[in-house]
Order: C-alpha cells, then structure tokens, then sequence
C-alpha cells in the first residue's frame, strides 16, 4: 500500500498540481475522440454511446450473480497451486532420481504458471477484493515473480489497462525494448527485434522486473530520483529473496539427498517454462494481426463508450481447452479482460459469446485464433517490423 | 514460542512470497499470516432467536477479560462482513459469543453456523470489566445486553465466595430471556448471587424516573459499583438516574473526604456513524492528514480529498485499476457506478467511484 501511494502521491502533485481541473485521464461524458480509430469509423457518437451501455449491462448483470461460488473457486485454485508447488519442490529434494526431478520440474512449472497468471496477476488487478479477504487482496498480494507487485500494478493496471496500445502511452507495446509497431520509428537497433525478442522469453520475469522501474520515465524527468531509488530498494529485496528461494535454499535442502545440483536444475528449468509460458501468452494479447494500435489523437475526447471500443479492437483472444484458458489465467480472453479488467476471471468465459454478439452487431473486429497460430502471428510482426518501413499491413 | 517464530522465518525462505502459515493452512484453516481466525467447536441454541457460539482461537489471539467484545468476520455469500459481539464464556476458557438473530450477519451466525466452521477474529477488546478490587456489584441488563454481564458472573461467582452480585435482568417473556436457567441454577446454588427476572411484557418497562423500584429490588442499590447493558432508551434512563443521585449525594456530603462515588459503568453497543441516504453527502474527515470538507453525495471521494490537499492514492480514476483503495475508518459510502450505498470500519473503498452518504471517516 505505501509503495504505490507515495509514488502517485508524487506523480499527482507534479502532473496535476493541487487542484488542476479538469483532470487528465478522465473520460468524456459525450461526444467522440478527435479521431475515431479507422476499424471505428463507420459508428456514430449515439452507436458508440449505446454500445457503451451494452457492455455496462454485461458488467452489471455480472456484479449481482458473483458471490460464494466465485470465492470457492479462487480458493480452490489457490489450494491446488499450493499443493503443486510443495509437492513439486519436495520431489525435486530428491532429485537425483530421474523419476523425481521429472515430477518435480513439472508440477512446479504448473504451480509457478497458475500462481502468475490465474491468482497472482488477477488478484493484483483487484478481481478479488470485492471478497474483503485481507488473504486474498490487492493491496496484500505478493506474487512468485521478481517484480515486486506494486510496481508491476502501476505500469500494468494503471498505465496500460488504461492507455491500451496508445503509441507513445502505452510502453507495453513492445516494452521499450522491442519495436511492435510501424508507427514506432525504425532505429538499425532494431533489426535486433527477434534476437532481443527471444532472449527476451527464458527470462522474462527479469524483463518486466526491469521494466517496471521506469528508466526512460526517469531519463525524461518524469519520474524522480526517490521514487526511482525506493523502487531500485523494493526491487533489490524481491529479487534476492526469489533468487534465494529457487537458487540457493531449494538446491541446499537437496544436497542432503545429494541432489542439490538436480534441484538447482529443476528451479531454473521451471522458472524458464513459466517465462516463455507467460512471455508468448503476454504476446499474443495484444500484437498478433487483427489487434490495432492508437493515435493519442484517438484518446483524445474519448468517451466511455470509445474506450470500450478501444480495448476490444485492441486485443486479442486466443481460443482452446478450459485448461489452456486456465493456464493462460483466462488471458486467453483478453478482450473481456480489457473490457472488464476487474470482474473475477472465472466469469469472462460466460460474457465472451456476449461481446463477440456485440462486435458483430456493430461491425467492429473480434480478434481470436488457436494458440499456435497467435502466436506465430505475434512472432511474425516480430521479425517484419525489424526492418525499415512504414506500411501497416 | 521464540524458536517457532525463528524456525517460521527459516521456513519463510523456502516459502517466499507466502508465509509459512500460507502452507499451514493447507492442514489446518486456523494458519493464517494475516488474518486471525477460530474454528467452531459447538453451537448451542439459547432462545428461539439465538445462539451460542464457542470457537477455539487460533495463535495470536489474547486471552478476553470478563465482559469484552470481539469482532467478529463472517461470509455472507463471499463477502466478509464484521460485527462486534460481546464474549459470554468466562475468562480464562475458550472464547464463545452469543448473538441474536437481529441482521443479515448474525442471522448466518444463529442459523447456520456449524462446528468446525472457520470465523474470522480480531482480538478481544473494551473497558466493560469486573473491578480490580472485590466490590459488592448491581447488574442492570436488558435483553442481549445480557451477555457480557453473563461472562462476568460466570467468571466471579462460582470461584468467589467473598462475591456480592444482584442481577436484575429484563426481557420481554420468560421464553425470550436469554440463559434463563443458568441463571436461575447459579442463584439456588450460590447465596453469594441474587437475580431478578423482570418481565415487560407484564411489568412494563424498568422505570429509572425515580428510584422507587430500584430501592424495592436492590435497596443498598446507592452502595454497589454497578453495571449495566442494553438498549440505548435503558442506558440513558439509567445514567440519568445515577448522575441525579451522584448529584444529590455530592450536595449531602462536601468536602474532600466524600464516600465512595456512586458510579455506573455502561456498555453501549457501538453506535457508528450513520450515513444520510441517497445524495445528501456529508462531512468528509480525512484522518492521517487531519483535513475536513464538506462534499456533496455526487463527488468521488478521491476528488475531494484532492481538492483538499490531501495526497490521495489514485490511478485510472474510473473504478478498474484498484490503485485508489482507502481504509474507511466510519460512516458509509455510495458507489457512483452503481448507487449501493455500503461501508463497514476497515474496509477498503475505491475513491474515485465512491462519494460520502453521510458522514465519513478515511484513514488517509
């Protein structure tokens, strides 16, 4: 709770001053953006407005059925994902058993997947606080990732949820480290793209660790030197406590089977599965083909009812099982994720068929594909926009 | 106790970012790093209407005095919702609370609590306590406010033969009064313990005007420290009376070396603030930053603890991004997005979609 409040205490203060009125960031009651996105384009600002109470309705008539039986489920994922993890790191104790390390990477793959995307990244968007369970809260979660919740909170939930795929807001879009859009000027660095790209994947908690430090914000004076330093603290003591866990104390309680160096293996096997797990589930949200990006111009003036628009012609589902959407932490709908990033995900199967009514009754594009093909779709634009040139295709 | 804490912290290594509890809990529901809680061991009905509930506490509750309340959390339909109770067992046993199917809360309480059910704690608390020297005693209860009197001469009269207690209780019927029997069996059992069963439903209310009845049930009533619980009408009839007879007394005789006071010691249900209904907002106390204003019931919460200049935590200010969470100290709040008007001491509100309805209390 401290962390993030002192550092909007100190972003509120220097962007809007005591009393700045009218607040940035606050929708329009009526009209329509400066510009409407071009997959928009064909809507009028009273369609756009009605669309907008559609969607309030699904939200609404989602709010008065959840109760028990949601709690029961986020605390059964909860109890099995801790299952896993203790059986999995117990197994991998004696890991010089083949059998053992096997059962033990694997299930404690498992466990680190679901406790990233299905509870962690959910609980941290707030999807549970309605349950007023201090266990199972946003402003108490910390999660088994090297980025310290806080911080990932506010460049994830406050800054992208709320600028999705904005060029030039939304730093997720290509995480200042890759180029992800042909609106992004091409530098030759960036015919590194793939290259970076899957480096990127193995270590991508390292990744978003670093990048929710905010070094650009900080270079453009943004962003202030406390705030930097109290970040560079929280993120130090995270990071040597994850570290510790997976790298030295597992590893150590297995040297007295003599397996110290199998267990070793095992964290770093798991960790890597769960960071190319999350890293092409992440991708595939918002970059493969059908997924648009935004001017500022098209923010600017935005109604509730745009920005709705905006968040489902932005993202993208991925289609498949009930345990790949659980494994995906039910990202794999993205769109009513976006659109609702605060119901509770085990309800957005239900509104999915609702929305993609919506999208077609109002011509508007609905993004979604098998894993595989999304994914080759966002690897795709990886390697074509490593190369010079402006055309979107 | 030192080295299970040590041994916690060690074990905390391998657990990171859970606690060792967090593990624990997989076992036994009682674990938690955050939260303290109980399980029911028995439900013993009382009335028609009530209840008592016996939990054992998990670590980190304190041992209660006899005549505390605790809060208690309970889920109605996922939602936590705390109420405080008044504890009936003795001090120095396992906590139990007996509640009256009043609300949605204690009704869940009364109906349907089994043993072995998880309740959510906060440790014992309040002043409503036995003299620290033995004192001959008067207890004025009236209906539920029998229970922390009831902890109270569960815990001295058994044990102390050198206590003193008179007891008058008023409930509407006989079938209405709660420990009824229990009652009745301490008083055949121990002379050291006198009740009254005062019936309004064919007496009449107490009448605390004068203290002709007093005099007649209790008529050493002037010499005995006296307690007394029940509803707010009984308590401010009973503290006039006693503030007119201290009064009086104070006038008969002056000077330094005056005899014991006369005092009454009341336990009044807590009665938070009530927030105004509907649109009419309130006045808006912003606690930490020691800041007041006045809002109206239409304006997020967020925006006038910034116009105040309080440094509020903010993010989309649109309700989804969770970054604005404010701990609400007292008093209630109205959802813009949806009108509910709700808040409970310690919950968690969004500010930028919560206006005041009523008075409010932030601990911001």
């Amino acid at each position: 709770m401290t962390a993030i409040s002192d550092r909007t205490a100190v972003k509120s203060t220097s962007i809007n001053g005591p009393a700045a009125k009218p607040r940035p960031g606050a929708l329009a009651k009526s009209g329509s953006p400066l510009v409407r996105p071009p997959a928009a384009a064909h809507l009028t600002d009273e369609q756009v407005a009605e669309l907008g109470r559609e969607l309030d309705a699904i939200k609404d008539d989602i709010l008065a059925k959840r109760g028990a039986s949601d709690a029961a489920y986020i605390r059964r994922v909860i109890k099995i994902q801790r299952g896993l993890e203790i059986s999995g790191r117990a197994a991998l104790l004696m890991g010089r058993n083949k059998a053992a390390w096997v059962t033990g990477t694997t299930l404690l793959s498992v466990a680190k997947i679901l406790e990233n995307m299905e509870i962690g990244h959910n609980i941290l968007h707030g999807q549970w606080d309605w349950m007023r369970d201090p266990d199972i809260h946003s402003t108490t979660w910390e999660w088994d990732f090297v980025t310290p919740a806080r911080a990932w909170q506010h460049t994830h939930n406050d800054l992208h949820h709320r600028w999705t795929n904005v060029v030039g807001k939304d730093n997720d879009v290509g995480y200042n480290l890759l180029r992800m859009d042909a609106d992004q000027p091409w530098k030759p660095h960036n015919l590194g793209n793939p290259l970076y790209n899957a480096i990127l994947a193995p270590i991508f908690e390292w990744g978003i660790a670093i990048y929710d430090l905010e070094l650009a914000e900080y270079q453009e004076g943004k962003k202030s030197k406390e705030a930097l330093k109290k970040d560079l603290k929280a993120l130090g003591f995270k990071a040597l406590k994850q570290f510790t866990k997976d790298y030295a104390a597992t590893p150590a309680v297995a040297m007295l089977t003599g397996s110290g160096k199998q267990a070793l293996y095992g964290t770093l096997t798991a960790n890597a599965v769960r960071n190319v797990w999350a890293h092409a589930v992440i991708f595939c949200g918002h970059f493969p083909e059908g997924a648009d990006t935004f001017t500022e111009e098209m923010v600017e003036g935005e109604t509730r009812g745009d920005w709705y628009v905006r968040q489902m012609i932005g993202s993208a589902n991925i289609s498949g099982s009930k345990f790949m959407h659980l494994m995906t932490g039910n990202l794999s709908h993205q769109i009513e994720h976006h659109l609702f990033p605060d119901l509770p995900s085990n309800r957005y199967a239900e509104v999915a068929p609702k929305v993609q009514e919506i999208c077609k009754r109002y011509g508007l594009p609905y993004t979604t594909g098998p894993l595989l093909k999304q994914v080759g779709s966002s690897w795709a634009k990886v390697f074509k926009l490593a190369l010079p040139g402006k055309a979107k295709s | 106790m030192i080295r299970l804490r040590r041994l916690a912290r060690a074990a905390s290594v391998l657990t990171t970012p859970l606690a060792p509890e967090d593990i624990l809990a997989l076992f036994n529901p009682v674990f938690s790093a955050r939260q303290l809680r109980g399980v029911v061991t028995k439900v013993v009905p009382e009335t028609a209407d009530s209840a008592t509930i016996h939990f054992h506490p998990g670590r980190g509750w304190k041992a209660h005095k006899a005549g505390q309340w605790a809060r208690i959390g309970v889920e109605l339909d996922g939602v936590r919702h705390w109420r405080s109770y008044s504890l009936s067992a003795p001090a120095g046993e396992d906590p139990a609370i007996t509640v009256s199917d009043v609300g949605a809360v204690s009704s869940v309480l009364v109906r349907q609590t089994r043993p072995g059910d998880v309740l959510f704690l906060a440790p014992p608390q309040g002043d409503f306590v036995l003299p620290e020297h033995p004192r001959p005693l008067l207890m004025l209860t009236a209906g539920s406010g029998i229970t922390p009197v009831m902890s109270m001469i569960r815990t001295l009269v058994p044990h102390r033969p050198d206590a003193d207690v008179v007891l008058i209780h008023s409930a509407r019927t006989p079938n209405d009064s709660i420990f009824h029997e229990e009652l009745s069996e301490l008083a055949d059992q121990f002379p050291n313990f006198r009740v009254t069963h005062w019936y309004t439903g064919e007496r009449g209310r107490l009448d605390f005007g004068s203290a002709a009845q007093l005099n007649e049930l209790c008529p050493d009533w002037r010499q005995r420290a006296a307690y007394a619980c029940g509803p707010e009408g009984f308590l401010d009839d009973a503290e006039a009376l006693w503030s007119a007879e201290a009064a009086a007394h104070a006038e008969a005789t002056p000077g330094p070396f005056a005899a014991d006071p006369i005092n009454l010691i009341i336990e009044r249900f807590n009665t938070s603030l009530v927030g105004g209904a509907g649109h009419d907002g309130g006045l808006v106390t912003f606690e930490a930053s020691d800041r007041e204003v006045e809002a109206d019931g239409n304006t997020p919460l967020l925006d006038v603890g910034e116009d105040a200049g309080v440094l509020m935590p903010s993010g989309c200010r649109m309700g989804i991004c969770h970054s604005c969470l404010t701990p609400l100290r007292a008093g209630h709040v109205r959802d813009l997005r949806t009108g509910e008007v709700h808040g409970e001491p310690g919950q968690l509100i969004q500010t930028c979609v919560s206006a005041a309805a009523g008075p409010v209390n932030l601990d911001i």
